[in-house]
């Protein structure tokens, strides 16, 4: 009953869609308000339909119903209850569901919060998400429905994934959709513009909180995601350039891009094309990296199941989108007018080298993720792209970036003083130096590289510091005048100081991870010690247990650090019995933002068991950085100046904000 | 300046960063790209020894040898040949007889396969996409991999982010 009620709630929410889709374009059309407003009740309507029918599924889920097909091959009854709702997301037909819910709650937040926007601008962007949410919902009800029931229901599930049973899955699968989905925004407003016809300073200030939300999430999702391989995985890697994660960086890098044009199209009023331009590109990695994802072209943890049509439907999907937009862009991009003038050497023109070396990355991260598959369809030879290709192509065109990106805030609008900025500078670089001096110095082994690579991280840092110093004064003015301008400083200079501030941070932690990081694997037997970067580390035994839905074998390990006692460390390995298979569960010690990770390996006949100890130096700072950055997002939203929706359109022209 | 020198700076700019990426690809495409092979392609096309190769197949049913201090020798076959590999380290949890593998590695001189990262996926009814189609296309593939994959529902195991398979380095 229900699933029949989600299947059918789904359906209506297609029929929602596709009257979204029509009616408020011909409103527009008409000069109509009221065909154009019904783009409004639909997307509401819309949001209501699919979360209903997203709770069916989480329902069917947590009553354990074995006769859906979903819930038996992704549950088990004794399962714990957190699993059995973040399994409805584990596995393919649910996570499409969950990127559908999140699109409609876009949708609907527009609908909802979109008050002061021009109704014509309103109905097109609604009408152009409808246009998206139609495609999936037919997918979704034409090859992945959720809601199949089978002929003779089993007793039992067939278990999750036992990977999957884990935290991560409840906080990063969301994460990423929200911010996937949430560029869907962006293009919804880009593709509206260019069917208008007209597009302002305004526009951007719409577009720019939604992007930021949206950038906001993907930032976490892919920090959360990059954690979670660390900690489940058992080896302590937290980036692999798997194709599926590149797919997750590709968006994030077009939509950093974005957020920074749209800056310049806002303050300025230039870089009009190239914004809408980046909008739709965003967007579109967003839906190819639902495709390589979902469609099992690649060799993936993320693949869920491989099923050809599916990966054909959303390559269709893909093309429509990406081509008719592409297309769209093409014919009408010339009819935009030209913004605001300016020199090469300025805050723009940094912002210029910014998205030319964002997109020029992300264009190198698209091509080795292609490269191999084109290869093996074209000339059937399979290959692999992996860490020594981006670490020869991506890193150079990042450390050019991170070296540029401590001028960009400093320098002035329309002309900017290179000479000047350079001269505030110096004390960031200065401490960058010194960084360099000391790590040289101190470190033994390792490249030649890893201190200038930190010091790069210091000057980034130091880079951020300046610039709130340069704006409260902080050194040139009495504190208390400082301390004033400091509280008066817009929130979106906080914010964008604390997220380049963190990209040196989470440099730094990279940097160090990979260069010093200490590994020992060795087999074990009790009472055994072990010595890793001047940590002792004892076996003290190993025990048995059982788990809800899973046995396993739990090692105690005594960690000591010079003579003094720490911590109790137990990793374990987990078996699941329906699936016949095991996961290893890490045990991690941290310590400052280092941490001590212990994960096991097979056991032997003797009693002996293979373990593998890592001293991971700084290891956390590679996501206590993407944690910042997002922060920074975060006071940003919370500018006044910014506030989701806030501007007036009326007022929208005069308060075009002079350049800080 | 004018707007048109203005415009060419940009313009100017951005080839000259996008000539930078491009050679930048260029060089990387030279030595960092990894191949695969499986061991009948490995008899058939002599690959020389120290050239960095993904080896695929499956783990020859009584071959697998422990060693001390975590060394592991194991036979990688497709049915047309066979391949001895050495590895030391910590196999991942799926690794078993009989089941498909993919290892990272070089030949050395003997002709052994000297592997530094050995993947299997985190399911049991799975099979590495790779080693699977290398084993259809030499007519290899026994039908009851597939009804195991299809059995299994989900075949194509999943895990946290990252690396589809569980690696071991």
């Amino acid at each position: 009953m229900i699933a029949e009620a989600g299947h059918y709630a789904l359906v209506l929410a297609l029929a929602l869609a596709l009257i979204q889709s029509i009616v408020p374009l011909v409103g527009a059309r008409l000069r109509d308000d009221a065909l154009m407003n019904v783009a409004r009740s639909t997307a509401l309507a819309q949001l209501l339909f699919v979360g209903a029918s997203f709770i069916a599924l989480v329902t069917l889920h947590v009553n354990s119903d074995f006769s859906v097909a979903n819930v038996y091959e992704n549950s088990h009854s004794m399962k714990p209850l957190l699993y059995k709702i973040t399994g409805v997301w584990g596995n393919h037909e649910g996570s499409m569901l969950l990127w559908v819910s999140i699109l409609a709650l876009f949708g609907g937040l527009v609908a909802a919060f979109g008050n002061n926007l021009p109704l014509s601008l309103r109905a097109h962007v609604l009408a152009v998400q409808a246009w998206i949410a139609s495609a999936f919902y037919l997918f979704i009800l034409v090859t992945s429905n959720p809601f199949l029931r089978i002929a003779n229901p089993p007793i039992e599930g067939r278990d999750l994934n036992p990977v999957l049973q884990d935290i991560g899955l409840a906080v990063h699968p969301p994460m990423l959709y929200l911010g996937y989905v949430g560029f869907s925004i962006s293009f919804s407003f880009a593709i509206a513009a260019l069917l208008e016809g007209r597009i302002d300073a305004a526009w951007a200030r719409w577009v720019r909180p939604w992007t930021l939300v949206a950038w906001i999430f993907l930032t976490l999702g892919i920090a959360m995601g990059s954690y979670w391989a660390y900690y489940e995985l058992g080896w302590g890697g937290w980036w692999f350039w798997d194709p599926v994660e590149n797919a997750s960086l590709m968006p994030w890098l077009a939509g950093t891009a974005l957020l920074h044009s749209a800056l310049v199209m806002e303050k300025r009023n230039a870089l009009k094309v190239w914004t809408i331009l980046l909008s739709i590109l965003t967007f579109s990695l967003s839906l190819l990296g639902t495709f390589l994802v979902r469609s099992g072209v690649i060799t993936s943890v993320h693949a869920f199941a491989t099923d050809p049509t599916r990966g054909v439907f959303i390559l269709l999907i893909l093309c429509l989108f990406i081509g008719g937009s592409l297309s769209l862009f093409a014919a009408r991009a010339t009819s935009l007018k030209q913004g605001g003038l300016f020199a090469p050497i300025s805050r723009e023109g940094a912002l210029v080298l910014n998205n030319l070396l964002l997109t020029v990355a992300c264009a190198v991260v698209l091509f080795g993720t292609l490269y191999p598959l084109a290869m093996e369809m074209l000339a059937d030879f399979k290959m692999s792209v992996g860490a020594p290709f981006y670490n020869l192509t991506f890193a150079p065109l990042f450390t050019l970036l991170l070296l540029a990106v401590p001028f960009g805030p400093l320098l002035a609008w329309k002309r900017g003083d290179l000479l000047g900025v350079t001269q505030r500078l110096l004390a960031a670089g200065v401490a960058g130096l010194v960084a360099v001096a000391i790590v040289w110095g101190w470190a033994r082994g390792g490249s030649a590289l890893a201190p200038l690579a930190i010091g790069l991280g210091i000057f980034v840092i130091a880079g951020a510091v300046t610039d709130i110093v340069e704006r409260t004064g902080l050194v040139r003015l009495p504190f208390a005048t400082a301390l004033h301008r400091a509280r008066g400083l817009p929130r979106s200079a906080w914010g964008s100081a604390l997220a380049h501030a963190g990209l040196g941070v989470a440099l730094i932690g990279i940097v160090c991870e990979t260069t010093w990081n200490s590994e020992y694997i060795a087999t074990m037997k009790q009472n055994d010690v072990a010595h890793v970067a001047g940590y002792d580390v004892k076996l003290d035994g190993l025990f048995q247990r059982q788990g809800p839905n899973y046995r396993e074998m739990i090692a105690e390990f005594n960690v000591s650090h010079d003579g003094e006692a720490l911590s109790v460390m137990t990793p374990s390995k987990r078996n699941f019995t329906t699936r016949g298979s095991s996961t290893t569960e890490a045990a991690l010690l941290t310590r400052g933002a280092s941490q001590l990770y212990i994960s096991l390996g097979d056991t032997t006949a003797e009693g002996t068991i293979a373990v593998r100890i890592y001293h991971k130096p700084l290891v956390l700072l590679i996501w206590w950085g993407p944690v910042l950055m997002a922060f920074g997002g975060v006071l940003s939203l919370s500018d006044r100046r910014l506030r989701v929706g806030a501007p007036k359109p009326a007022r929208a022209k005069q308060r075009l904000q002079p350049a800080e | 300046m004018t707007r048109k020198q203005r415009r060419m700076t940009i313009i100017g700019g951005s080839l000259a960063v996008l000539a930078l990426a491009a050679a930048l690809v260029l060089n990387a495409l030279r030595d960092s790209i990894v191949f695969f092979s499986t061991p009948t392609m490995v008899a058939e096309k002599h690959v020389a020894p120290g050239k960095r190769f993904r080896l695929g197949g499956l783990v020859q049913p009584g071959s697998l040898r422990r060693g001390d201090n975590l060394a592991v020798t194991f036979e990688v076959a497709d049915g047309g040949a066979k391949l001895p590999v050495a590895f030391k380290g910590i196999l991942p949890d799926l690794f078993r007889e009989g089941q498909g593998v993919v290892a990272e590695g070089a030949l050395d001189d003997n002709g052994v396969f000297k592997a530094d990262t050995v993947l299997a996926k985190h399911d049991e009814t799975y099979m590495p996409k790779d080693v699977a189609d290398a084993l259809k296309k030499q007519g290899h593939w026994k039908d009851d991999y597939g009804a195991q994959a299809s059995g299994g529902a989900k075949p194509a195991a999943t895990t946290a982010q990252g690396n589809s398979q569980g690696a071991v380095r």
